[in-house]
Protein backbone atom coordinates (compact mmCIF):
# COMPACT_ATOMS: atom_id res chain seq x y z
CA UNK A 1 0.00 0.00 0.00
CA UNK A 2 1.17 3.38 -0.71
CA UNK A 3 0.20 6.30 1.43
CA UNK A 4 0.81 10.31 0.33
CA UNK A 5 0.53 12.58 3.66
CA UNK A 6 -0.08 16.14 3.27
CA UNK A 7 1.50 17.81 5.79
CA UNK A 8 1.23 21.87 6.83
CA UNK A 9 4.24 23.79 8.38
CA UNK A 10 2.06 25.67 11.40
CA UNK A 11 3.37 27.97 14.29
CA UNK A 12 3.79 26.08 17.65
CA UNK A 13 0.25 25.98 19.22
CA UNK A 14 1.85 28.17 21.82
CA UNK A 15 2.56 31.02 19.47
CA UNK A 16 1.22 34.50 20.52
CA UNK A 17 -0.49 35.37 16.93
CA UNK A 18 0.78 38.84 16.40
CA UNK A 19 0.97 40.33 12.57
CA UNK A 20 3.09 43.24 10.50
CA UNK A 21 2.99 45.64 7.66
CA UNK A 22 -0.25 47.44 8.50
CA UNK A 23 -2.01 44.12 9.82
CA UNK A 24 -1.33 42.43 5.95
CA UNK A 25 1.09 39.93 6.98
CA UNK A 26 1.71 37.38 9.54
CA UNK A 27 4.61 38.29 12.42
CA UNK A 28 6.47 35.14 11.68
CA UNK A 29 9.81 36.56 13.80
CA UNK A 30 10.52 34.50 17.00
CA UNK A 31 8.01 31.86 15.93
CA UNK A 32 9.03 28.39 16.11
CA UNK A 33 7.43 26.16 13.59
CA UNK A 34 6.10 22.55 13.60
CA UNK A 35 4.09 19.69 12.33
CA UNK A 36 0.68 20.84 11.78
CA UNK A 37 -0.96 18.68 14.96
CA UNK A 38 -3.72 17.26 12.92
CA UNK A 39 -1.04 16.08 10.01
CA UNK A 40 0.58 14.65 12.87
CA UNK A 41 -2.46 12.02 13.38
CA UNK A 42 -2.63 11.41 9.68
CA UNK A 43 0.76 10.72 9.19
CA UNK A 44 1.12 8.00 12.40
CA UNK A 45 -2.55 6.05 11.30
CA UNK A 46 -0.01 5.74 8.12
CA UNK A 47 3.05 4.45 9.34
CA UNK A 48 0.72 1.98 11.53
CA UNK A 49 -0.81 1.10 8.25
CA UNK A 50 2.29 0.15 6.45
CA UNK A 51 4.62 -1.13 9.63
CA UNK A 52 6.39 -4.20 8.80
CA UNK A 53 6.85 -4.05 5.30
CA UNK A 54 2.71 -3.63 4.52
CA UNK A 55 3.74 -0.19 2.28
CA UNK A 56 5.33 2.87 1.96
CA UNK A 57 4.65 6.53 3.60
CA UNK A 58 5.77 9.40 1.33
CA UNK A 59 5.41 12.43 2.96
CA UNK A 60 3.84 15.96 0.63
CA UNK A 61 4.87 19.44 1.38
CA UNK A 62 4.20 22.88 -0.68
CA UNK A 63 6.30 25.57 0.81
CA UNK A 64 9.87 27.00 0.56
CA UNK A 65 12.93 25.82 1.78
CA UNK A 66 12.72 27.21 4.97
CA UNK A 67 10.33 24.15 5.61
CA UNK A 68 12.87 21.50 5.46
CA UNK A 69 13.07 21.03 9.01
CA UNK A 70 9.62 20.42 9.33
CA UNK A 71 10.11 17.87 6.85
CA UNK A 72 12.85 16.08 8.29
CA UNK A 73 10.70 15.93 11.36
CA UNK A 74 8.13 13.82 9.95
CA UNK A 75 10.67 11.53 8.54
CA UNK A 76 11.83 11.56 12.22
CA UNK A 77 8.41 10.06 13.11
CA UNK A 78 8.62 7.48 10.24
CA UNK A 79 7.65 8.39 6.98
CA UNK A 80 9.91 6.70 4.19
CA UNK A 81 10.32 9.83 1.89
CA UNK A 82 9.55 13.18 1.16
CA UNK A 83 8.25 15.77 -1.56
CA UNK A 84 8.44 19.38 -1.56
CA UNK A 85 6.62 21.37 -4.10
CA UNK A 86 9.05 24.55 -3.87
CA UNK A 87 6.44 27.17 -3.63
CA UNK A 88 4.97 29.76 -1.25
CA UNK A 89 1.74 28.17 -0.50
CA UNK A 90 -0.69 30.60 -1.75
CA UNK A 91 -3.84 29.58 -0.62
CA UNK A 92 -5.59 25.95 -0.09
CA UNK A 93 -6.84 25.62 -3.81
CA UNK A 94 -3.01 25.90 -4.96
CA UNK A 95 -2.03 23.63 -2.62
CA UNK A 96 -4.22 21.02 -2.98
CA UNK A 97 -3.45 21.51 -7.31
CA UNK A 98 -0.05 20.89 -6.35
CA UNK A 99 -0.76 17.91 -4.60
CA UNK A 100 -2.83 16.66 -7.10
CA UNK A 101 -0.63 17.65 -9.75
CA UNK A 102 2.27 15.62 -7.67
CA UNK A 103 -0.26 12.26 -6.94
CA UNK A 104 -2.08 12.18 -10.68
CA UNK A 105 0.61 9.49 -11.91
CA UNK A 106 1.93 7.66 -8.80
CA UNK A 107 -1.36 5.51 -7.79
CA UNK A 108 -1.24 6.10 -3.94
CA UNK A 109 -3.51 4.19 -2.52
CA UNK A 110 -4.49 6.69 0.11
CA UNK A 111 -3.76 10.42 0.44
CA UNK A 112 -4.45 11.96 4.19
CA UNK A 113 -4.10 15.29 5.23
CA UNK A 114 -5.36 16.75 8.85
CA UNK A 115 -8.77 17.65 9.73
CA UNK A 116 -7.41 21.89 9.36
CA UNK A 117 -4.07 23.57 9.34
CA UNK A 118 -4.17 25.52 12.79
CA UNK A 119 -3.06 28.64 10.92
CA UNK A 120 -5.53 29.27 8.07
CA UNK A 121 -7.76 26.87 9.78
CA UNK A 122 -9.10 25.45 6.40
CA UNK A 123 -10.24 22.50 5.62
CA UNK A 124 -9.82 22.16 1.90
CA UNK A 125 -7.20 20.60 0.69
CA UNK A 126 -8.33 17.19 1.02
CA UNK A 127 -11.71 17.38 -0.35
CA UNK A 128 -9.74 19.44 -3.13
CA UNK A 129 -7.26 16.51 -4.34
CA UNK A 130 -10.11 14.64 -4.21
CA UNK A 131 -12.31 16.87 -6.38
CA UNK A 132 -8.77 17.41 -8.75
CA UNK A 133 -7.81 13.76 -8.86
CA UNK A 134 -11.86 12.97 -9.16
CA UNK A 135 -11.46 10.97 -6.35
CA UNK A 136 -13.99 10.24 -3.24
CA UNK A 137 -13.00 12.38 -0.37
CA UNK A 138 -13.75 12.34 3.15
CA UNK A 139 -13.72 15.05 5.49
CA UNK A 140 -13.18 15.09 9.84
CA UNK A 141 -12.37 11.35 10.06
CA UNK A 142 -11.91 9.75 13.30
CA UNK A 143 -11.53 6.04 12.76
CA UNK A 144 -9.18 4.62 9.44
CA UNK A 145 -9.50 0.79 9.00
CA UNK A 146 -7.88 -0.35 6.02
CA UNK A 147 -8.64 -4.24 4.54
CA UNK A 148 -6.67 -4.85 1.08
CA UNK A 149 -9.09 -2.45 -1.02
CA UNK A 150 -11.46 -1.29 0.92
CA UNK A 151 -11.48 0.78 4.14
CA UNK A 152 -14.25 1.72 6.72
CA UNK A 153 -13.88 5.11 8.50
CA UNK A 154 -16.03 6.86 10.64
CA UNK A 155 -16.27 10.64 10.04
CA UNK A 156 -17.52 13.11 12.67
CA UNK A 157 -21.06 14.37 12.42
CA UNK A 158 -23.00 16.89 14.33
CA UNK A 159 -24.08 15.09 17.53
CA UNK A 160 -22.42 11.58 16.26
CA UNK A 161 -21.34 9.68 13.81
CA UNK A 162 -21.36 7.90 10.64
CA UNK A 163 -19.89 4.88 9.42
CA UNK A 164 -18.82 4.96 5.61
CA UNK A 165 -17.30 2.40 3.38
CA UNK A 166 -15.23 3.18 0.58
CA UNK A 167 -13.39 1.27 -2.20
CA UNK A 168 -10.01 1.78 -4.21
CA UNK A 169 -8.43 5.14 -3.71
CA UNK A 170 -9.74 8.20 -2.14
CA UNK A 171 -8.71 11.03 0.62
CA UNK A 172 -9.44 12.00 3.78
CA UNK A 173 -8.58 14.40 6.32
CA UNK A 174 -7.83 12.90 10.08
CA UNK A 175 -8.84 14.24 13.59
CA UNK A 176 -8.05 12.94 16.66
CA UNK A 177 -8.90 9.69 17.04
CA UNK A 178 -7.94 8.08 14.02
CA UNK A 179 -4.24 7.43 15.99
CA UNK A 180 -2.20 8.56 18.85
CA UNK A 181 0.50 11.07 17.49
CA UNK A 182 4.17 9.05 17.49
CA UNK A 183 7.22 10.89 18.79
CA UNK A 184 10.06 10.38 16.44
CA UNK A 185 13.17 8.42 18.52
CA UNK A 186 16.88 8.78 18.51
CA UNK A 187 16.84 6.29 15.56
CA UNK A 188 14.20 7.86 13.63
CA UNK A 189 15.94 11.10 14.27
CA UNK A 190 19.07 9.81 12.83
CA UNK A 191 17.79 8.43 9.70
CA UNK A 192 15.70 11.34 8.83
CA UNK A 193 18.84 13.19 8.13
CA UNK A 194 19.33 10.44 4.76
CA UNK A 195 16.05 9.73 3.82
CA UNK A 196 15.02 11.17 0.14
CA UNK A 197 13.67 14.94 -0.23
CA UNK A 198 12.37 15.59 -3.42
CA UNK A 199 11.88 19.27 -4.36
CA UNK A 200 9.80 19.57 -7.60
CA UNK A 201 8.70 22.34 -9.28
CA UNK A 202 5.25 24.22 -8.82
CA UNK A 203 2.35 24.63 -11.51
CA UNK A 204 0.80 27.64 -12.20
CA UNK A 205 -2.49 27.85 -11.42
CA UNK A 206 -4.86 31.50 -11.37
CA UNK A 207 -5.31 33.42 -8.21
CA UNK A 208 -9.23 32.61 -6.59
CA UNK A 209 -8.31 34.51 -3.24
CA UNK A 210 -6.25 36.76 -1.40
CA UNK A 211 -5.95 37.40 2.49
CA UNK A 212 -6.16 41.87 2.24
CA UNK A 213 -5.87 42.38 6.21
CA UNK A 214 -5.34 40.05 9.43
CA UNK A 215 -7.13 41.29 12.42
CA UNK A 216 -7.09 39.97 16.33
CA UNK A 217 -10.78 39.66 18.22
CA UNK A 218 -11.71 42.37 20.32
CA UNK A 219 -10.58 42.59 23.75
CA UNK A 220 -13.41 41.83 26.17
CA UNK A 221 -14.19 44.19 29.51
CA UNK A 222 -12.75 43.48 32.81
CA UNK A 223 -14.21 40.39 34.67
CA UNK A 224 -16.77 41.45 36.66
CA UNK A 225 -16.40 39.12 39.56
CA UNK A 226 -19.60 37.37 41.44
CA UNK A 227 -18.97 36.18 45.41
CA UNK A 228 -18.53 32.00 44.96
CA UNK A 229 -21.46 31.61 47.74
CA UNK A 230 -24.10 34.15 45.28
CA UNK A 231 -24.59 31.86 42.13
CA UNK A 232 -27.81 33.23 42.18
CA UNK A 233 -26.56 36.35 41.02
CA UNK A 234 -24.50 34.98 38.07
CA UNK A 235 -28.08 33.60 37.02
CA UNK A 236 -29.55 36.56 37.32
CA UNK A 237 -26.96 38.49 35.42
CA UNK A 238 -26.75 36.19 32.38
CA UNK A 239 -30.33 36.43 32.17
CA UNK A 240 -31.03 40.05 32.60
CA UNK A 241 -27.53 41.48 31.46
CA UNK A 242 -25.79 39.35 29.38
CA UNK A 243 -29.62 38.01 28.01
CA UNK A 244 -28.45 34.82 26.94
CA UNK A 245 -30.54 32.75 29.08
CA UNK B 1 -19.30 44.12 -5.95
CA UNK B 2 -19.68 47.58 -8.46
CA UNK B 3 -21.70 45.85 -10.76
CA UNK B 4 -25.25 44.65 -10.76
CA UNK B 5 -25.75 41.58 -13.23
CA UNK B 6 -29.60 40.57 -13.18
CA UNK B 7 -28.74 37.34 -14.69
CA UNK B 8 -26.12 36.25 -11.53
CA UNK B 9 -27.97 34.70 -8.16
CA UNK B 10 -27.18 33.29 -5.03
CA UNK B 11 -27.48 29.68 -4.21
CA UNK B 12 -27.51 28.31 -0.92
CA UNK B 13 -27.23 24.55 0.40
CA UNK B 14 -29.72 23.36 2.62
CA UNK B 15 -28.73 20.35 4.68
CA UNK B 16 -31.24 18.55 6.50
CA UNK B 17 -31.03 15.97 9.23
CA UNK B 18 -33.45 13.30 8.83
CA UNK B 19 -36.05 15.31 7.28
CA UNK B 20 -35.38 18.54 9.14
CA UNK B 21 -33.39 21.87 8.79
CA UNK B 22 -31.41 22.90 11.86
CA UNK B 23 -31.12 26.51 13.18
CA UNK B 24 -27.38 26.47 10.90
CA UNK B 25 -29.29 26.00 8.06
CA UNK B 26 -31.74 28.72 8.55
CA UNK B 27 -29.03 31.20 9.46
CA UNK B 28 -27.20 29.86 6.11
CA UNK B 29 -30.36 31.20 4.07
CA UNK B 30 -30.49 34.13 6.12
CA UNK B 31 -26.95 34.60 5.44
CA UNK B 32 -27.13 34.21 1.77
CA UNK B 33 -30.01 36.40 2.18
CA UNK B 34 -28.23 39.24 2.85
CA UNK B 35 -25.84 38.70 -0.02
CA UNK B 36 -28.34 38.33 -2.86
CA UNK B 37 -29.59 41.78 -1.34
CA UNK B 38 -26.25 42.99 -1.53
CA UNK B 39 -26.20 41.97 -5.11
CA UNK B 40 -29.44 42.96 -5.87
CA UNK B 41 -30.26 39.64 -6.71
CA UNK B 42 -32.41 36.31 -5.82
CA UNK B 43 -31.73 33.89 -3.46
CA UNK B 44 -32.29 30.06 -4.72
CA UNK B 45 -31.77 27.23 -2.09
CA UNK B 46 -30.72 23.35 -3.01
CA UNK B 47 -32.29 20.49 -1.03
CA UNK B 48 -31.24 17.15 -1.23
CA UNK B 49 -32.89 14.01 -0.07
CA UNK B 50 -36.21 13.37 1.79
CA UNK B 51 -37.61 16.43 3.18
CA UNK B 52 -41.23 16.98 3.37
CA UNK B 53 -42.95 20.16 0.96
CA UNK B 54 -43.79 21.84 4.66
CA UNK B 55 -40.00 21.61 5.89
CA UNK B 56 -38.86 22.99 2.59
CA UNK B 57 -41.47 26.10 2.43
CA UNK B 58 -40.02 27.40 5.72
CA UNK B 59 -36.65 28.12 3.45
CA UNK B 60 -39.20 31.01 2.07
CA UNK B 61 -39.24 32.32 6.02
CA UNK B 62 -36.00 33.72 5.64
CA UNK B 63 -35.70 34.85 2.22
CA UNK B 64 -35.33 31.76 -0.48
CA UNK B 65 -37.43 32.38 -3.41
CA UNK B 66 -37.28 29.23 -5.32
CA UNK B 67 -36.28 26.11 -3.70
CA UNK B 68 -34.51 22.90 -5.77
CA UNK B 69 -35.41 20.19 -4.37
CA UNK B 70 -33.64 16.81 -5.20
CA UNK B 71 -35.11 13.99 -4.12
CA UNK B 72 -33.42 11.01 -5.94
CA UNK B 73 -32.62 7.65 -4.71
CA UNK B 74 -28.98 7.72 -4.73
CA UNK B 75 -29.07 10.63 -2.56
CA UNK B 76 -30.95 9.86 0.19
CA UNK B 77 -28.13 9.61 2.32
CA UNK B 78 -24.76 11.84 2.11
CA UNK B 79 -22.51 11.14 -0.54
CA UNK B 80 -20.13 14.09 -0.76
CA UNK B 81 -18.62 13.70 -3.99
CA UNK B 82 -22.10 13.11 -5.57
CA UNK B 83 -23.42 16.30 -3.38
CA UNK B 84 -21.08 18.37 -4.72
CA UNK B 85 -21.92 17.73 -8.66
CA UNK B 86 -25.37 18.39 -7.71
CA UNK B 87 -25.08 21.64 -6.03
CA UNK B 88 -22.49 22.69 -8.56
CA UNK B 89 -24.97 21.42 -11.41
CA UNK B 90 -27.72 23.54 -9.37
CA UNK B 91 -25.68 26.81 -9.35
CA UNK B 92 -24.99 26.72 -13.25
CA UNK B 93 -28.48 26.15 -13.94
CA UNK B 94 -29.18 29.21 -11.74
CA UNK B 95 -26.45 31.02 -12.85
CA UNK B 96 -25.50 31.45 -9.68
CA UNK B 97 -22.32 33.19 -9.15
CA UNK B 98 -22.23 32.98 -5.43
CA UNK B 99 -23.09 29.42 -3.30
CA UNK B 100 -23.34 29.93 0.05
CA UNK B 101 -23.21 26.56 3.17
CA UNK B 102 -23.50 26.19 6.77
CA UNK B 103 -19.36 25.28 7.52
CA UNK B 104 -21.03 22.05 9.42
CA UNK B 105 -18.92 18.57 9.17
CA UNK B 106 -21.00 17.79 5.96
CA UNK B 107 -20.30 21.50 4.64
CA UNK B 108 -16.48 21.31 5.03
CA UNK B 109 -16.38 18.36 3.02
CA UNK B 110 -18.43 19.81 -0.10
CA UNK B 111 -17.39 23.11 0.11
CA UNK B 112 -13.68 22.90 -1.79
CA UNK B 113 -15.20 20.28 -4.22
CA UNK B 114 -17.84 22.61 -5.25
CA UNK B 115 -15.10 25.35 -5.28
CA UNK B 116 -12.70 23.06 -7.43
CA UNK B 117 -16.02 22.65 -9.57
CA UNK B 118 -16.28 26.34 -10.20
CA UNK B 119 -13.27 27.42 -9.94
CA UNK B 120 -13.98 29.93 -7.35
CA UNK B 121 -12.72 30.86 -4.23
CA UNK B 122 -13.61 29.74 -0.76
CA UNK B 123 -14.02 31.39 2.64
CA UNK B 124 -14.93 28.89 4.91
CA UNK B 125 -15.81 29.89 8.61
CA UNK B 126 -16.96 32.85 7.62
CA UNK B 127 -18.16 34.95 9.97
CA UNK B 128 -19.46 38.69 8.58
CA UNK B 129 -21.13 39.60 5.41
CA UNK B 130 -19.10 40.25 2.14
CA UNK B 131 -17.46 43.63 1.90
CA UNK B 132 -19.65 45.76 -0.36
CA UNK B 133 -16.50 47.35 -1.71
CA UNK B 134 -15.79 46.12 -4.89
CA UNK B 135 -13.45 43.82 -3.27
CA UNK B 136 -15.93 40.55 -1.91
CA UNK B 137 -13.42 40.44 1.11
CA UNK B 138 -15.45 37.87 3.92
CA UNK B 139 -13.56 38.11 7.11
CA UNK B 140 -12.87 34.47 8.10
CA UNK B 141 -11.60 32.69 11.11
CA UNK B 142 -7.79 32.12 11.17
CA UNK B 143 -5.35 30.76 13.21
CA UNK B 144 -7.71 29.22 15.50
CA UNK B 145 -9.60 31.64 17.00
CA UNK B 146 -6.61 33.64 17.75
CA UNK B 147 -7.42 36.28 14.83
CA UNK B 148 -8.98 36.56 11.41
CA UNK B 149 -8.39 36.71 8.12
CA UNK B 150 -9.47 39.50 5.80
CA UNK B 151 -10.11 37.23 2.71
CA UNK B 152 -10.88 38.03 -1.02
CA UNK B 153 -12.47 36.20 -3.36
CA UNK B 154 -11.21 37.27 -6.23
CA UNK B 155 -12.35 34.27 -8.82
CA UNK B 156 -15.68 35.23 -10.82
CA UNK B 157 -17.40 32.66 -8.90
CA UNK B 158 -17.20 32.46 -5.06
CA UNK B 159 -17.99 29.82 -2.25
CA UNK B 160 -18.60 31.09 1.38
CA UNK B 161 -18.88 28.25 4.40
CA UNK B 162 -20.81 30.32 7.22
CA UNK B 163 -19.73 29.85 10.85
CA UNK B 164 -22.58 28.58 12.91
CA UNK B 165 -23.82 30.85 15.00
CA UNK B 166 -21.70 33.84 13.35
CA UNK B 167 -24.52 35.75 11.59
CA UNK B 168 -27.64 34.46 13.28
CA UNK B 169 -31.20 33.88 11.97
CA UNK B 170 -33.14 36.51 10.35
CA UNK B 171 -36.97 36.25 9.08
CA UNK B 172 -37.46 37.66 5.96
CA UNK B 173 -40.74 36.34 4.28
CA UNK B 174 -40.43 35.79 0.58
CA UNK B 175 -43.15 34.07 -1.59
CA UNK B 176 -41.21 30.39 -2.61
CA UNK B 177 -41.66 28.45 -5.08
CA UNK B 178 -40.27 24.37 -5.04
CA UNK B 179 -39.23 22.89 -8.09
CA UNK B 180 -37.87 19.37 -8.50
CA UNK B 181 -34.66 19.58 -9.76
CA UNK B 182 -32.67 16.23 -11.23
CA UNK B 183 -29.07 16.28 -11.48
CA UNK B 184 -27.29 13.29 -13.62
CA UNK B 185 -25.46 11.64 -11.11
CA UNK B 186 -22.54 9.69 -12.23
CA UNK B 187 -22.05 6.27 -10.72
CA UNK B 188 -17.91 7.58 -10.07
CA UNK B 189 -19.54 9.90 -7.64
CA UNK B 190 -21.20 7.39 -5.69
CA UNK B 191 -17.83 5.61 -4.50
CA UNK B 192 -18.74 6.19 -0.39
CA UNK B 193 -21.50 4.34 0.87
CA UNK B 194 -22.94 5.02 4.65
CA UNK B 195 -22.81 2.29 6.63
CA UNK B 196 -24.57 3.25 9.66
CA UNK B 197 -25.27 6.78 11.37
CA UNK B 198 -25.02 7.01 15.44
CA UNK B 199 -26.54 9.82 16.76
CA UNK B 200 -26.53 10.79 20.43
CA UNK B 201 -30.18 12.17 19.71
CA UNK B 202 -30.62 13.20 24.13
CA UNK B 203 -27.65 15.48 23.89
CA UNK B 204 -27.27 18.99 22.34
CA UNK B 205 -24.23 18.92 19.00
CA UNK B 206 -21.63 20.94 20.65
CA UNK B 207 -20.37 22.53 16.86
CA UNK B 208 -23.82 24.68 16.62
CA UNK B 209 -24.75 24.80 20.28
CA UNK B 210 -26.10 28.53 21.91
CA UNK B 211 -24.95 27.08 25.41
CA UNK B 212 -22.14 25.43 25.95
CA UNK B 213 -21.02 24.11 29.81
CA UNK B 214 -17.18 22.59 29.78
CA UNK B 215 -14.81 21.24 32.24
CA UNK B 216 -11.54 20.58 33.01
CA UNK B 217 -8.98 18.91 35.34
CA UNK B 218 -10.38 20.99 37.73
CA UNK B 219 -12.94 18.30 38.40
CA UNK B 220 -10.41 15.68 39.39
CA UNK B 221 -12.15 12.46 37.21
CA UNK B 222 -14.79 11.32 34.81
CA UNK B 223 -16.80 9.96 38.02
CA UNK B 224 -17.47 13.80 38.68
CA UNK B 225 -19.08 14.86 35.16
CA UNK B 226 -22.43 14.20 36.68
CA UNK B 227 -22.89 18.09 37.99
CA UNK B 228 -21.38 19.22 34.38
CA UNK B 229 -24.05 16.69 32.76
CA UNK B 230 -27.21 17.99 35.02
CA UNK B 231 -26.34 21.88 34.62
CA UNK B 232 -25.93 21.77 30.53
CA UNK B 233 -29.52 19.52 30.91
CA UNK B 234 -30.96 22.60 32.80
CA UNK B 235 -29.83 24.87 30.31
CA UNK B 236 -29.86 22.94 27.30
CA UNK B 237 -26.33 23.48 26.40
CA UNK B 238 -24.21 21.40 25.10
CA UNK B 239 -21.32 20.07 27.02
CA UNK B 240 -17.68 20.57 26.24
CA UNK B 241 -14.08 19.63 27.78
CA UNK B 242 -10.06 20.71 27.69
CA UNK B 243 -7.46 18.60 25.99
CA UNK B 244 -6.07 17.07 29.27
CA UNK B 245 -9.90 15.71 29.50
CA UNK B 246 -10.28 14.51 26.42
CA UNK B 247 -6.00 13.21 26.42
CA UNK B 248 -6.99 10.88 29.57
CA UNK B 249 -9.91 9.82 28.22
CA UNK B 250 -12.24 11.12 30.60
CA UNK B 251 -14.72 12.29 27.97
CA UNK B 252 -14.18 11.81 24.14
CA UNK B 253 -12.36 13.65 21.69
CA UNK B 254 -15.85 14.91 20.11
CA UNK B 255 -16.39 17.00 23.02
CA UNK B 256 -12.44 18.69 22.90
CA UNK B 257 -12.40 22.60 22.13
CA UNK B 258 -9.70 24.75 21.85
CA UNK B 259 -6.74 25.00 18.88
CA UNK B 260 -6.52 21.31 18.44
CA UNK B 261 -9.94 20.20 19.23
CA UNK B 262 -13.11 22.37 17.55
CA UNK B 263 -13.25 25.99 17.53
CA UNK B 264 -16.71 26.91 18.71
CA UNK B 265 -18.76 30.58 19.17
CA UNK B 266 -21.74 30.28 21.51
CA UNK B 267 -23.86 32.63 23.13
CA UNK B 268 -22.45 31.42 26.36
CA UNK B 269 -19.33 29.24 27.44
CA UNK B 270 -19.12 28.05 31.11
CA UNK B 271 -15.90 27.05 31.39
CA UNK B 272 -15.43 25.15 34.78
CA UNK B 273 -11.62 23.89 36.64
CA UNK B 274 -10.10 24.93 33.45
CA UNK B 275 -6.79 27.41 33.87
CA UNK B 276 -7.41 28.48 30.20
CA UNK B 277 -4.17 28.00 28.14
CA UNK B 278 -3.94 29.70 25.28
CA UNK B 279 -4.50 26.82 23.05
CA UNK B 280 -7.66 26.42 24.70
CA UNK B 281 -8.86 30.00 24.69
CA UNK B 282 -8.18 29.93 21.12
CA UNK B 283 -10.81 27.48 20.70
CA UNK B 284 -13.29 29.31 22.76
CA UNK B 285 -12.94 32.77 22.21
CA UNK B 286 -15.49 34.09 19.78
CA UNK B 287 -18.09 32.97 22.44
CA UNK B 288 -20.58 35.84 22.84
CA UNK B 289 -20.26 35.48 26.73
CA UNK B 290 -17.73 33.60 28.81
CA UNK B 291 -18.37 32.72 32.49
CA UNK B 292 -15.20 30.84 34.41
CA UNK B 293 -15.36 29.37 36.99
CA UNK B 294 -11.62 28.11 38.87
CA UNK B 295 -10.55 28.21 42.36
CA UNK B 296 -7.27 29.69 41.06
CA UNK B 297 -8.30 33.60 41.04
CA UNK B 298 -4.63 33.60 38.64
CA UNK B 299 -6.00 31.27 36.04
CA UNK B 300 -5.76 33.04 32.91
CA UNK B 301 -9.18 32.64 31.92
CA UNK B 302 -10.55 34.67 34.21
CA UNK B 303 -8.37 37.50 31.85
CA UNK B 304 -10.72 37.11 28.80
CA UNK B 305 -14.04 35.92 30.62
CA UNK B 306 -16.93 38.38 30.90
CA UNK B 307 -18.38 36.88 34.43
CA UNK B 308 -16.10 35.00 37.19
CA UNK B 309 -16.65 32.82 40.09
CA UNK B 310 -13.58 32.20 42.33
CA UNK B 311 -14.49 28.90 44.08
CA UNK B 312 -13.87 25.06 44.16
CA UNK B 313 -16.24 23.92 41.24
CA UNK B 314 -17.43 20.64 43.45
CA UNK B 315 -19.35 23.95 45.77
CA UNK B 316 -20.18 26.53 43.12
CA UNK B 317 -21.72 24.00 40.74
CA UNK B 318 -24.19 22.54 42.59
CA UNK B 319 -25.16 26.04 44.20
CA UNK B 320 -24.95 27.19 40.47
CA UNK B 321 -27.54 24.27 39.65
CA UNK B 322 -30.03 25.21 42.89
CA UNK B 323 -29.95 28.60 41.84
CA UNK B 324 -30.89 27.93 38.31
CA UNK B 325 -33.00 25.50 39.68
CA UNK B 326 -34.93 28.38 41.41
CA UNK B 327 -34.64 30.91 38.43
CA UNK B 328 -36.46 28.38 36.30
CA UNK B 329 -39.17 27.86 38.49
Amino acid sequence: MKILVCISNVPDTTTKITFTNDNTEFNTAGVQYIVNPYDEIALSRAIELTEGGKGTVTVINVGEATNDPTIRKALAIGADDAVRVNAAPRDAYFVAKQIAEYAKDKDFNLILTGRESIDYNGNQVAAMVGEFLDIPSISIIKKLDVDGDNATVEREIEGGKEVVTVSGKFVASCAEGVAEPKIPNMRGIMSARTKPLTVVDAVSIEEVTKVTKYETPAPRGTVKLIPADQTEQLINLLHSEAKVI
Amino acid sequence: MGFIDKNMSVLVYVEQAEGKFKKSVFEAVSYAKAIADQQSTHLTAISIGDVAESELKELGKYGASKVLNVSADQLKTFVNQAYASVIAAAAEKESADIVVLSNSFSGKGLAPRIAVKLKAGLADGAVELPSNDGKFSVKKTAFSGKAFAVTELTSANKVIALNPNAFGVKENATDVTIENFSADIKQSDLGTVIKDIVRATDKVSLPDAELVVSAGRGLKGPENWGMIEELAGLLGAATACSKPVSDADWRPHSEHVGQTGIAISPNLYIAIGISGAIQHLAGVSSSKVIVVINKDPEAPFFKVADYGIVGDAFEVVPKLIEALKAHKG
